[in-house]
């Protein structure tokens, strides 16, 4: 795209627009559909779907802002998020360095354990997941959805973490060696600092997937107390059936912190799929 | 996968060291890497191979390992259903939806917003958007849009005099979750291919368009083959998620109506989790795997090979 040396000719480019304006729309409309819905009152949701609300009702909104339940599950969902990230970027982290910079006999065998699971689907592990779990009482508990979604995020996180770590000089680890660094205090104190826009990827892509997560979630936590955001959406639709706008309201509410997230982490999250996608 | 990642080795031998330090080294690298192999062992590698192991038992999942040894019992009796038969036939229609119209489509737009038009980067980021939404806010957004009396989706056709039964009908059920899908789904590839695309120096279609190749010409012979390698990446995911594909079938039908959008892994949750014949959904499981893995080789073996050797493929891979 920069490599352009002439200014483009000038050309119709009505027609590009009035395509991505449909595609756009395709896009938007439901969300639109959810947000205007929120503050409209059950019976205006199928006289007037598309319009703006005759009046803007609030309640739906602030009821569900006001319960906490909704909370919860955002704070539930944040600590498991989070939680996940830090242990799959630590481990992996740890690992790719290794994998990146030791020789050893064996290593490629065992990197290539690690990337087969790129292709393991998860719901192929869930069932004796499920029994693990249970047999160690992790079932209803957080570190029991944690250390899974952890463990399965490992090999893209290596496959990345470890790619960064070898495109770093040799040269550096050689000056911290003699300047008396151990191999942890190189990780810890240059590697890791440098790798920083690495770490911001797979952080970004690890907080997204469990964010995002629902089957293990769903058979893990039985305890409304426990429920992240999905779980919770999927059990209000079911308690408000008829109620649509109530639930377009939780649904909106739930949206808000995912697509923040993407506003501001949008380049990491891109960069770090396409570059998942296309090295994996 | 492995093969793709092989670079050129940039990796520092070591100097032969001297005792002390060898073990030194050889307690670095133990203790580094145990933490990530220890939770990959116990929580990826050993659940999958109990799998496999509880396939051959009749077990309801409780007392320890399954001890009711059954041989291939429990793939004779899901072969010979007709639910998993129609799980298999809708992988198929899936797979072959999106080869043929989810993924045309994101390249089509993916090629549209390569093109020098204004606010194409907020189009990119509309695009993308809803693939960050979560499989579950999706499914009920569209459970609602798509609801048979009421729903938005009726009312846009009202407007036509038309109006269908979307989710509810065994009929349209498959287009109206492959319409969900592919709202979700596409911005996904769009990215992959705007990626791809922008490794493709410009100097190569330029000089097709001063040589006076038209631009369908321009993309066909030049532009579509060098994304070859982009685009089998992006057929092999497309594939790999459709054998797993859960959530949203799960949000937005269960499965039904009668079964008419079941896939192998809402067929697995069933038998799994509702009717605790633990046993006979792992075979299920197996089957995903089997499937999942022998598709990987085959498909690295014969599609992506070339990908392999060439010098136009490291897309993407340094940004």
């Amino acid at each position: 795209m920069t490599h352009g040396k002439k200014p483009a000719p000038r050309r119709n480019t009505l027609p590009l627009h009035a395509v991505a304006w449909i595609v756009g729309a395709f896009i938007l409309i439901p969300v639109i559909y959810a947000v205007l819905g929120g503050f409209k009152q059950n019976s205006e949701l199928s006289t007037n779907p598309f319009g703006l609300p005759s009046s803007w009702m609030t309640g739906n909104y602030t009821e569900v802002l006001a319960s906490g339940s909704f909370w919860l599950q955002l704070w539930n969902s944040m600590f498991i998020a989070v939680t996940t990230t830090v242990i799959t970027v630590g481990v992996a982290a740890l690992a790719g360095f290794i994998f990146a910079r030791f020789a050893f006999r064996g290593r490629e065998a065992l990197f290539t354990l690690f990337t087969a699971g790129l292709m393991f689907p998860f719901a192929v592990a869930i069932l004796p997941i499920f029994v693990l779990l249970r047999t160690f009482g992790l079932l209803g508990n957080p570190l029991g959805v944690i250390l899974v979604q952890a463990a399965f995020g490992l090999p893209l996180t290596i496959i990345i973490l470890r790619g960064f770590f070898r495109s770093i000089p040799g040269e550096i680890e050689e000056a911290a060696i003699i300047d008396g660094c151990s191999p942890f205090g190189f990780f810890w104190r240059i590697l890791l600092p440098m790798a920083k826009p690495a770490v911001a990827t797979v952080s970004v892509l690890a907080i997204v997937g469990s964010w995002n997560n629902f089957m293990l979630p769903l058979v893990v936590f039985t305890e409304e107390a426990n429920w992240t955001l999905p779980l919770g959406i999927q059990q209000f639709q079911g308690q408000y059936a008829s109620d649509t706008a109530r639930i377009l309201a939780y649904l909106v509410l739930a949206m808000v912190p995912a697509l923040g997230f993407y506003a501001v982490a949008e380049r990491h999250l891109v960069g770090g799929l396409t570059a998942g996608a296309t090295k994996g | 996968m492995t093969t793709l990642t092989r670079g050129p080795e940039a990796v520092k031998l070591p100097a032969p060291a001297p005792a002390p330090r060898q073990r030194g080294r050889l307690l670095t690298i133990t203790l580094f890497v145990l933490p990530a192999l220890v939770l990959f062992l116990l929580l990826v590698v050993a659940p999958i191979l109990v799998a496999f192991y509880a396939s051959l038992f009749r077990w309801n999942g409780f007392g320890g390992l399954p001890t009711n040894f059954i041989g291939l019992d429990n793939f004779t009796r899901l072969f010979g259903t007709e639910i998993f038969r129609r799980d298999l036939w809708h992988l198929l229609v899936l797979v072959l939806f999106s080869v043929l119209v989810q993924l045309p489509f994101s390249l089509a737009i993916a090629m549209l917003l390569n093109q020098r038009i204004r606010g194409r980067a907020l189009y990119r980021l509309v695009f993308f958007a809803p693939y960050v939404l979560s499989e579950v806010i999706t499914g009920v957004l569209f459970s609602l849009i798509l609801a048979p009396d009421s729903g938005m989706a009726n009312q846009i056709l009202s407007l036509f005099g038309a109006d269908s039964e979307w989710l509810a009908d065994p009929d349209t059920v498959m287009p109206s979750l492959f319409l969900v899908m592919t709202w979700k789904y596409f911005g996904f590839h769009m990215m992959i291919y705007l990626a791809g695309r922008q490794n493709i120096p410009n100097e190569l279609v330029e000089a097709a368009q001063i040589d006076g190749a038209s631009s369908w010409k321009t993309f066909r012979h030049i532009t579509l083959p060098l994304l070859g390698p982009t685009i089998r990446i992006s057929v092999f995911l497309s594939v790999i998620y459709t054998i797993q594909l859960f959530d949203l079938v799960w949000i937005l039908t269960q499965g039904g109506p009668s079964h008419s959008s079941e896939t192998m892994a809402v067929t697995m949750f069933e038998w799994g989790f509702k009717r605790s014949q633990v046993g006979y959904a792992s075979a299920i499981s197996v089957v995903m795997f089997l499937l999942s893995l022998v598709f990987a080789l085959f498909y690295q073996r014969f599609v992506m090979r070339r990908d392999l050797e060439g010098a136009t493929t490291n897309l993407g891979g340094r940004r």
